[in-house]
C-alpha cells in the first residue's frame, strides 16, 4: 500500500494471474446472497416492519432510536469489551500452547490431540455442556463442593460476562493453537541453531526468534479473533441469552433479539447494518496497520 | 493496487452480511396450495397435545372424507418465526395453533385473520361450553378470533410435603404467611423457593400475581390498553417493593439468576429435598411426575394457590397463566376451506375422544362439566384441582409476555430480571416500562 513497499515488490504486469472471468461465478453468488441482501436490509432500516403486512417508511426513526438507545449503546460497548478481553486472554495463550506442541516430543503429539477436542464439538453443545458444568445446585462446583468454583457463575451480572469470555476462549484456544503451531514448524531449525551457538538461552531464542518470526500468524489468527468475536452469537445465545439483564447482550444477539423476538425488523436491520460497517472499518483498519498487505516471505537469504 | 481495496471491502463485507443476511432471510414459507397434501392445511406443535391433534385427525378423516383436515407439526421456537413469515407472505395455512394475546392481536391488526364470532354466536351450545374466562385471550376488541384446543396451564405453588412436616410449616394462606416461612426454611438451611431465574419467565409469574392481589385485574387492564403511566400505578410500584422484599429476604435458592427453566433443575431443586417451594405452572407436575416419578407417586408433592395479600383489591381466587393454545383460522382461507376449519373446530375439537386423549396426556380442557371424567382420569386430584381452580377463578390472566405486544414483553422480562438482580429499583422499574409503553 505505501510507496517503499510498492517499489520493493515484484513489478506486476497486467497479465499476471488467472483472468477475471474465472471470478465471475463466486461473485455472482456473493452478489446474489450477499450485496443483494444486504441492501434489502439498509433498506429496512428506513422502514417499520414487523414481519407481517408492508413495511412503512419512517425515515430516520429506526438509526435515531438505534443511536440514542441505552441498550443498544451498552451493546456496542460490551461487544467491544468482549473483543478485547477475548484477545488479551486468546492470544497469549494459544500462542504459547501452539510453540508447545510445535515440539517434536512424542508427549506433546498426545497432548495436542486433547487441546484439539473442543474444536470438534458443536456450539450449542458447548453452551449446554457450561450451562450444566456452572449450575449452583447441580453444577461442578456444588458436586465437588469446592466453594471458588461454586459461584453464580451465569446468574451475577459481573461473572456473567467473563464466564462467556471463558467458555468462548475454551471454545477457540484449540483453533488459534492450530495456527500457532502450523507457524511455529515452519521457522528454520537452522534459525535456533544459530542462537544457540551464539549462547542463547530458550527464553532469549522464542523472545527473538519464535516471537517474529510468528508475526504473521498473530496478525491472521488476532484478525480472526476480533472479527470474530464481533458478530459472535450462538454461544451468547445458548448460555445466557443476554441476561442476565443486560449483562451478556452483546450487539449481535441485541440484533437478533429486536428483530426475531421483539419482531422490531426495521430496527434490527439498522443494528445490523452497524454490525457491517464495523466488521469492515475493524478489518480494514487491522489490515492496514497490521502490515498484512505487505507481507513476504521473512526467509529471505536463508 | 486500487483494484486490490474493493475486493477486500467486499470480501469482509460478504463474510459478514452473510452472517447477519442469512438469518435475517431465512425460514422461508411453505406454500399451502399444491404438494401439502388434499384438505385443509393445519399448523400446530410438537410437543404437548400433538398425540390429541394426530388421534382427532384421523378420526375426523375417516367420518368426513370430502372435508378432510391436514395436520403439519412443528417444533416451539422456529415455530413463532416460520408462521410470521408464512402468514406475512400470504402462504399461511388454514387453520393455525397460537398463543392469543399480544401476538394474536398483531395478526389481527394486520388483517390476517379471521373472526369467529358470527359463528360462535350461531353455534351457542359450542360457545358455552368453553370456560369464558379462557376465551378471553383470543378477544381482540369484542370479536373472537381464535378458540382453546388443549388444556388450561395455570401457575400455582408446589411444595415438598416431607420438608414442610419435618419443619412443622403450613402452606402459605397469605403474603406475611409466605415471608414465614422464608425464615423458617433459611434457619434450617432449606432453601424457601426454587426458581429458574435465568430464564426470566418465572420472574414474571411473581408480578403478576402481586399486582393482581394488591391492585386486582384492572391494574394490568389498563396496562394492555397502554393507559399513560400505567406502570407507575401505585400496586405495580407495591408488588415491585414486596418482591425486592421477597430477594432481600433471601426467599429465592442461591444462584436462582443462573438456574434455567428448560432443564428442569429449578423443579429437582424441590423434588430432591434443597428447596421448599416453587412457583411454576401446571406443566411442572409432569415435569416432577417425569424427573422424580417416586417423589410425586408418594404423595410428597403438594401444590396450592398464590397466597392472598393482606389489604388487597385482588380476589384471591384469581389465576395467572397461559389460558391455553389456540386455534385461529386464516382470513386468506377460501369459502370453503373456512367452513371446514369451522366445523372441525365445532365438532372435532373437544369432543368425547378428544378430551379423553388429553386428559390422559395430564391436560385438562377448559370446557365446562368435565368432573365426572376427570374422577376417572389418571392423577384425578392434581386435574380435579386445576379444573376447579381454573373454573372457579374469577379472573384467569394470560401471561404478560404474551398478553402485551412482543417488543414490550420482551423488554418488561429483561427489566424484570434486572429489579431481581437489584440492579434497578422499584421506582425505576416502573419508570423504564412506562417509556417502553410508550414507544
Amino acid at each position: 500500500m505505501t510507496l517503499t513497499s510498492a517499489s520493493k515488490a515484484p513489478p506486476r504486469t497486467r497479465g499476471d494471474g488467472p483472468p477475471f472471468l474465472m471470478a465471475l461465478p463466486a461473485l455472482l453468488l456473493f452478489a446474489l446472497f450477499a450485496l443483494v441482501p444486504m441492501a434489502i436490509v439498509v433498506y429496512l432500516s428506513f422502514t417499520r416492519w414487523d414481519g407481517l403486512g408492508a413495511p412503512s417508511w419512517t425515515g430516520f426513526d429506526n438509526w435515531r432510536t438505534a443511536l440514542t438507545s441505552d441498550v443498544t449503546r451498552h451493546a456496542l460497548w460490551l461487544t467491544v469489551k468482549l473483543m478485547v478481553v477475548s484477545w488479551v486472554v486468546q492470544t497469549p495463550l494459544s500462542l504459547l500452547l501452539g510453540v508447545f506442541v510445535a515440539g517434536k516430543q512424542r508427549y506433546r503429539a498426545l497432548l495436542a490431540v486433547f487441546y484439539f477436542v473442543p474444536l470438534l464439538i458443536s456450539t450449542a453443545a458447548i453452551a449446554v455442556i457450561f450451562k450444566n458444568l456452572l449450575d449452583p445446585n447441580f453444577g461442578l462446583g456444588a458436586v465437588l463442593d469446592l466453594p471458588l468454583l461454586n459461584q453464580n457463575w451465569l446468574g451475577d451480572p459481573e461473572l456473567a460476562f467473563y464466564a462467556v469470555v471463558f467458555v468462548i476462549s475454551w471454545q477457540f484456544l484449540p483453533f488459534h493453537t492450530l495456527l500457532y503451531q502450523a507457524g511455529a514448524r515452519q521457522i528454520p531449525a537452522s534459525l535456533y541453531e544459530a542462537a544457540a551457538i551464539d549462547g542463547a538461552g530458550r527464553l532469549k531464542q522464542f523472545w527473538h526468534i519464535t516471537l517474529p518470526q510468528l508475526r504473521y500468524t498473530i496478525v491472521t489468527s488476532s484478525t480472526l479473533m476480533t472479527v470474530g468475536s464481533l458478530t459472535y452469537f450462538d454461544l451468547v445465545f445458548v448460555l445466557t441469552g443476554g441476561g442476565p439483564g443486560y449483562a451478556t447482550r452483546i450487539l449481535p444477539l441485541d440484533m437478533y433479539i429486536t428483530g426475531f423476538q421483539s419482531n422490531e425488523m426495521g430496527l434490527a436491520s439498522a443494528i445490523s447494518v452497524v454490525l457491517v460497517l464495523a466488521g469492515l472499518v475493524l478489518s480494514l483498519a487491522l489490515v492496514r496497520f497490521s502490515g498484512f498487505s505487505r507481507m513476504r516471505s521473512q526467509q529471505a537469504g536463508m | 493496487m486500487a483494484t486490490r481495496i474493493p475486493t477486500r471491502i467486499m470480501v469482509t463485507a460478504g463474510a459478514a452480511a452473510l452472517v447477519l443476511t442469512v438469518s435475517a432471510c431465512g425460514s422461508s414459507g411453505r406454500t399451502s396450495g399444491g404438494g401439502s397434501g388434499d384438505g385443509t392445511l393445519a399448523w400446530a406443535l410438537t410437543q404437548g397435545s400433538e398425540a390429541t391433534f394426530r388421534a382427532s385427525a384421523t378420526e375426523w378423516n375417516k367420518a368426513h372424507p370430502d372435508t378432510k383436515i391436514n395436520y403439519q407439526y412443528f417444533q416451539n421456537d422456529p415455530y413463532k418465526q416460520k408462521l410470521r413469515t408464512a402468514v406475512g407472505a400470504g402462504n399461511g395455512p388454514v387453520l393455525f395453533e397460537n398463543w392469543g394475546g399480544g401476538a394474536l392481536a398483531d395478526y389481527v391488526e394486520a388483517g390476517k385473520v379471521a373472526d369467529l364470532t358470527p359463528d360462535l354466536d350461531k353455534n351457542p351450545e359450542w360457545k358455552n361450553r368453553i370456560f369464558p374466562s379462557v376465551l378471553k385471550s383470543a378477544t381482540v376488541d369484542g370479536k373472537v378470533y381464535g378458540v382453546p384446543v388443549n388444556g388450561v396451564q395455570p401457575v400455582v405453588i408446589y411444595y415438598n410435603k416431607e420438608l414442610f412436616q419435618k419443619a412443622g410449616a403450613e402452606p402459605p394462606k397469605t403474603w406475611d404467611d409466605l415471608l414465614a416461612l422464608v425464615k423458617k426454611f433459611k434457619a434450617e438451611g432449606i432453601a424457601p423457593l426454587s426458581m429458574g431465574g435465568a430464564s426470566k419467565w418465572p420472574d414474571l409469574m411473581w408480578l403478576e400475581y402481586l399486582v393482581d392481589r394488591v391492585g386486582g385485574p384492572e391494574t394490568f387492564a389498563n396496562i394492555a390498553a397502554g393507559k399513560k403511566g400505567a406502570w407507575s400505578d401505585p400496586a405495580v410500584l407495591e408488588a415491585a417493593e414486596m418482591i425486592k422484599q421477597l430477594v432481600d429476604a433471601g426467599g429465592f435458592a442461591k444462584g436462582f439468576t443462573s438456574v434455567s427453566a428448560d432443564t428442569g433443575q429449578a423443579e429437582a431443586q424441590l423434588y430432591t429435598g434443597k428447596a421448599a417451594m416453587i412457583l411454576q405452572g401446571s406443566w411442572a407436575y409432569g415435569t416432577m411426575a417425569t424427573g422424580s416419578p417416586k417423589f410425586v407417586s408418594a404423595g410428597k408433592l403438594g401444590w396450592t394457590g398464590f397466597p392472598a395479600v393482606e389489604g388487597g383489591k385482588g380476589d384471591a381466587s384469581n389465576i395467572v397463566g397461559n389460558t391455553a393454545n389456540f386455534f385461529s383460522v386464516s382470513a386468506q382461507a377460501s369459502a370453503k376451506e373456512k367452513k371446514t376449519a369451522v366445523s372441525y373446530l365445532k365438532d372435532g375439537v373437544y369432543n368425547d375422544t378428544y378430551i379423553d386423549n388429553l386428559l390422559k396426556n395430564g391436560d385438562v380442557p377448559p370446557v365446562k362439566d368435565l368432573d365426572a371424567k376427570l374422577k376417572a382420569s389418571a392423577n384425578a386430584d392434581w386435574t380435579t384441582y386445576v379444573y376447579n381452580l381454573t373454573r372457579d377463578a374469577k379472573n384467569f390472566q394470560l401471561s404478560w409476555d404474551q398478553a402485551l405486544s412482543p417488543a414490550l414483553g420482551n423488554e418488561l422480562l429483561t427489566r424484570l430480571d434486572q429489579l431481581f438482580l437489584g440492579e434497578i429499583s422499584p421506582q425505576e422499574f416502573a419508570a423504564a416500562m412506562d417509556t417502553a409503553a410508550a414507544k
